[in-house]
């Protein structure tokens, strides 16, 4: 059986929204509502979905940079969320973290040598004496080259900034990585760079990705299962090939059929939403989508939809959908 | 935006309390009893408590906290220690003085200031924006009296073209002004001109000019008034400075005007007098704050008004 | 029949000058557009995508200046027209839409004034008819309840919202040619479909020629007929869009092709293009793209080839496509396994 590395339940964070006379919390944005998944070891678990869905606040809920409003995170069976801040800390050295700005997230000041060097520093992994080679080793991992030690970030360009991030991420034996739009950035021939970097660390190092983006295509590339979230829920979870090949809920669909393909010759009916994600204040009752669903019916407005396996999908794959059944049968279509 | 004003309105409350708790203190920290020195050097005690009594000095400092609130409130700061003359009635007429030049001097800082700045911005590194340049920073860095020193040394003496004292009549107000607006004039140049330049970068200035708009009405219509909202706001901050400096240039052209006078009663220690000069002050200060907040809400609708 | 083209660009130079030093922008930009289709840019950030727009409006930086080239629109040289006459282009004749929805529009007058401001400049309209011109245009672009929104500032708009805005005011005066820098970029996928399906189906309707600047070559496989491809300031390959994915030319076409991730079919190893995107202010001498083609040749590091156009209109800025070429004879450009 596969090891369960990362399991979280029912993880809320909501952000208070300030107003009235006197700066009170007037509502909650509720950025993360109410999540439950896990990360097998040495998977990479993508969490797609378009902005302000809840991608990156529930990246930064497992790394504990924000406290979680409720729910559970448990790390290899410990819970995360019952350690202290110094027991957290130490944590940090099997949960690391790429951003999306490489840039932003170095010291300026700081040579990519001491960069490394600080990183092993601060979690003891590797004896004072041995730093520096260890800092060579893994520039050299991440495809630098070691002449570049000694050079600042801003003599970098984008895509081997990350690279140092990565080195930096790297430089603590880590089990787990949140990469948050990591490749976003980038470049598309850079970012083909980062994207088999990453996965040949992980063969190498049996590392486990949580892995943030928006493009599908990125993330069709380096997954093996995928959430989509869509106003801090998740609608549908599953393995590559389900999510793309056999996908069930509407947002999902929409979302898969909205991506432009790289091929004039191969039109494709294109599923168009209406209007605009509504706002996490005050989300939609029942399914959040069904201000965008065209199957939209009363149950929809009502009720909210649990995940649920169905016969005619995989195993591990769920939708959180009134209809999946109706829908898959051909029963309920949008008319066009 | 009425609810956005009466909020605004609510909160000045505490800084006025604070305004007038220091006011307050101001007597009871500087050494020596005040009924001594209205009694002066050579009263018996018994006319000096006979004083503190008429005055409420003698009771306890929060009873006499609480009068000195509810008298202040309906401007009443009873009389001069000085004159005998009720406080309102010494003040009022060197207040609108005081008044006049620093509303005159803020409207020649204005214009000036904003005209020289925004033909600076247009024309960056010109001839025109690099002297504009150098005398802002030379009207910064010269100290208005220093400045209107030499101004009523050339212009007055030297040339004998405006009296070289006094208020009221316009030769006599126009140094004055340019002596205590030059600085503010020079302030609001500089920072014009460097919100305009960001102003003209920015992307929906490029989508003006795609539109096919004539430069002109690019700068006026589209740039003006968004390169505005930090200039209301150094205004707003000048005008404070205004009253400061204003003391200063009534002392160099003898006009007869609130800094005159409170700088000659704090040397009097007429307390109740200076109490009352400081506290309008603070309180047109405060007010002056309030316009500038609400003129910034209405030229950036994008802050929200709740 | 030969189809008449509304623009045509040859050999584009735009640069810019930081104290002494010249930064060639735009270095060698040639396409051509029909009229009534849509022409992709493509190549990655620094490119010069933005200034070759920018330079057929003139709507450079201060410090920029075209030092080099012809903008035919029309017959027209727009590089040699006065600043009136090209203002009277600008909105008009051709409008522009730009990436950044969130920053275009000036955030202190409402989206209807915004859009009169053009109607008033170029058909004199006055408020009433205006305004009845702006609900019409509103609608067009989908915006929900106009008369409302119409007195909207841009910071009540989302990002869509406000690049419909932006796409209404651009066309206004019904121009002859759109040019869209990014359009989509700074939005969401499921927004990008609404914006670009809007683009569609308005040049249907109103018969307009559209420049779609991208990055993302899925965009262009869904909306354009024709492809310029930019690499260092300079157009490497001028083709009509089937071929140029069914038939890349030029090594960083493939290149870029090859190194695309797809959400619709499975590549097992993505083949980046080794080696970063060279700096503005440090161009190799010879083929730009040399210090990172795989076929590269003392020649193409030497010499910089030219843009050379084929029988069948197509153009491509390499030397293998010459007869000087130095290197293999027998070599393909394309990795047979990678075509699906
Ligand atoms: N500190 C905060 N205070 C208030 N609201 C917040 C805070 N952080 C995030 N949010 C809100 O929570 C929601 C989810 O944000 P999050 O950053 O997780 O989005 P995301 O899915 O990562 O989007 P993107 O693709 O744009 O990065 C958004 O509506 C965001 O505005
Ligand atoms: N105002 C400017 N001054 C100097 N260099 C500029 C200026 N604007 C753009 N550039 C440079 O010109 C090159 C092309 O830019 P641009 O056309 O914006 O690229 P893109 O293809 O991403 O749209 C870039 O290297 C950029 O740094
Ligand atoms: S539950 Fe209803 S609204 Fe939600 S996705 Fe399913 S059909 Fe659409
Ligand atoms: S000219 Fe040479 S270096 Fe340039 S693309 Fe062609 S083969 Fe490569
Ligand atoms: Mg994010
Ligand atoms: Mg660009």
């Amino acid at each position: 059986m596969k090891k369960e590395l990362l399991k979280v339940n029912n993880l809320k964070q909501y952000f208070p929204v300030k107003g009235g006379f006197l700066g009170r919390t007037v509502n909650h944005v509720k950025a993360v509502d109410d999540i439950t998944f896990e990360i097998y070891e040495g998977e990479t678990l993508s969490v797609v979905g378009e902005s302000g869905c809840g991608k990156s606040t529930t990246g930064r809920a497992i790394l504990r940079l924000e406290e979680p409003t409720d729910g559970e995170i448990h790390f290899e069976g410990e819970d995360l969320l019952a350690l202290n801040k110094r027991e957290m800390r130490e944590k940090r050295k099997d949960l690391q973290v790429i951003f999306q700005d490489p840039y932003a997230s170095l010291n300026p000041r700081q040579t990519v040598g001491q960069i490394l060097m600080e990183a092993m520093q601060i979690q003891k992994v590797v004896p004072r004496s041995e730093q520096r080679k260890r800092a060579i080793e893994l520039i050299e991992t991440v495809g630098l080259n070691k002449e570049q030690i000694d050079r600042y970030p801003h003599e970098f360009s984008g895509g081997q900034r990350q690279r140092v991030g990565i080195a930096r991420a790297l430089s603590v034996d880590p089990k787990l990585i949140i990469a948050d739009e990591a490749v976003s950035a980038l470049d598309v021939s850079i970012q083909a760079q980062v994207l088999n970097l990453l996965r040949r660390l992980q063969r190498e190092f049996n590392l486990t990705y949580l892995f943030i983006a928006h493009d599908l295509g990125v993330v069709r590339h380096i997954s093996d299962r995928i959430i989509v979230m869509y106003l801090g829920k998740i609608v549908e979870i599953a393995d590559k090939k389900s999510l793309f090949e056999n996908p069930q809920h509407p947002y999902t669909k929409a979302l898969l059929s909205a991506i432009p393909i790289p091929d004039p010759e191969k039109k494709k009916e294109r599923i168009v939403l209406k209007g605009d994600v509504p706002s996490p204040i005050d989300p939609p009752q029942g399914c959040r989508f069904h201000t965008r669903c065209p199957f939209a019916t009363e149950i929809c407005r009502t009720k909210v939809p649990e995940l649920r396996n169905l016969d005619h999908m995989k195993e591990g794959h769920r939708a959180a959908c009134h209809h999946i059944e109706k829908i898959h049968s051909g029963e309920m279509a949008v008319q066009s | 935006m009425v609810k956005f004003i009466v909020r605004r309105l609510l909160q000045l409350i505490p800084v006025l309390l604070g305004v007038t708790i220091i006011v307050f203190s101001l007597m009871h920290l500087t050494p020596g009893n005040p009924a001594q020195i209205i009694a002066g050097e050579s009263a018996t005690p018994e006319t000096v408590a006979q004083i503190e009594k008429r005055l409420g000095l003698d009771e306890p400092i929060p009873v006499q906290f609480f009068h000195f609130v509810k008298d202040a409130a309906t401007f009443d700061f009873g009389n001069s220690w000085r004159t005998s003359l009720p406080v309102s009635t010494e003040l009022w007429p060197k207040f609108w003085v005081t008044l006049e030049l620093a509303i005159y001097s803020m409207i020649f800082s204005i214009v000036f200031g904003m005209a020289a700045g925004i033909i600076s911005a247009v024309r960056q590194y010109s001839w025109a924006d690099v002297s504009v340049m150098l005398i802002a920073l030379f009207g910064l860095s010269m100290p208005n009296f220093w400045l209107g020193l030499m101004l009523m040394q050339w212009f007055s003496i030297n040339l004998g073209w405006f009296p070289p004292t006094g208020w009221g009549s316009a030769s006599q107000i126009l140094l004055p002004v340019i002596t205590l607006g030059t600085s503010g004039a020079a302030v609001i140049a500089r920072m014009t001109r460097s919100s305009m330049l960001d102003v003209i970068s920015q992307d929906y200035i490029r989508t003006a000019r795609a539109k096919g708009l004539k430069e002109r009405v690019i700068t006026y219509r589209h740039a003006l008034k968004n390169a505005l909202i930090p200039v209301v706001t150094v205004i707003g901050l000048q005008f404070g400075g205004l009253l400061a400096g204003a003391v200063l240039t009534e002392s160099v052209f003898s006009i007869n005007g609130m800094g005159k006078l409170i700088v000659d009663r704090i040397l009097a220690r007429d307390f109740p007098v200076v109490q009352a000069g400081i506290l309008v002050i603070a309180v047109v200060f405060v007010f002056i704050n309030l316009l500038v907040d609400i003129s910034y809400k209405f030229l950036n609708k994008r802050i929200d008004m709740d | 029949m030969k189809e008449e083209i509304i623009l045509e660009v040859s050999d584009l130079r735009t640069s810019f000058f930081d104290e002494d030093f010249e930064i060639k922008a735009v270095d060698g930009v040639s396409f051509e557009l029909p009229k009534g289709k849509t022409l992709g840019i493509v190549g990655e950030s620094g490119s010069g995508k933005s200034i070759t727009a920018l330079s057929i409006l003139r709507l450079i930086a201060k410090n920029g200046k075209v030092v080099g080239g012809e903008i035919l629109f029309n017959g027209k040289d727009l590089t040699k027209l006065s600043e009136r006459e090209i203002r009277d282009i600008r909105g008009n004749d051709i409008s522009m839409i730009f990436q950044e929805p969130m920053t275009s529009l000036n955030p202190v007058y409402t989206i209807g004034k915004q859009i009169y401001e053009a109607l008033k400049v170029h058909q004199g309209m006055d408020k009433k008819e205006g305004d009845k011109r702006v609900v019409e245009l509103l609608e067009l672009v989908g915006i929900p309840s106009p008369k409302q929104r119409m007195k909207q500032y841009p910071h009540e708009l989302s990002g869509g919202m406000r690049q419909r805005v932006m796409i209404a005011m651009a066309l206004a005066c019904n121009p002859k040619l759109l040019i869209a820098d990014e359009p989509t970029t700074a939005l969401d996928v499921t927004i990008q479909a609404q914006i670009l399906d809007l683009i569609n189906d308005l040049q249907e309707e109103l018969g307009m020629s559209v420049i779609m600047i991208t990055h993302d070559l899925g965009v262009v496989a869904e909306t354009c007929d024709y492809v310029a491809v930019m690499y260092g300031g300079q157009v490497v390959e001028y083709q009509e869009v089937k071929e140029l994915f069914k038939n890349p030319k030029h090594p960083y076409t493939v290149g870029l092709l090859n190194s695309m991730p797809r959400h619709d079919v499975d590549v097992d190893e993505l083949e980046p293009i080794k080696g970063n995107v060279p700096s503005v202010r440090n161009m190799p001498k010879g083929c730009r793209f040399a210090p990172r083609c795989p076929f590269a040749t003392e020649l193409c590091v030497t010499e910089l080839p030219e843009l050379d156009r084929k029988e069948d209109g197509s153009e491509v800025r390499c030397w293998i496509y010459s007869d000087r070429w130095d290197g293999d004879p027998e070599v393909s450009v394309r990795n047979e396994e990678r075509t699906t």
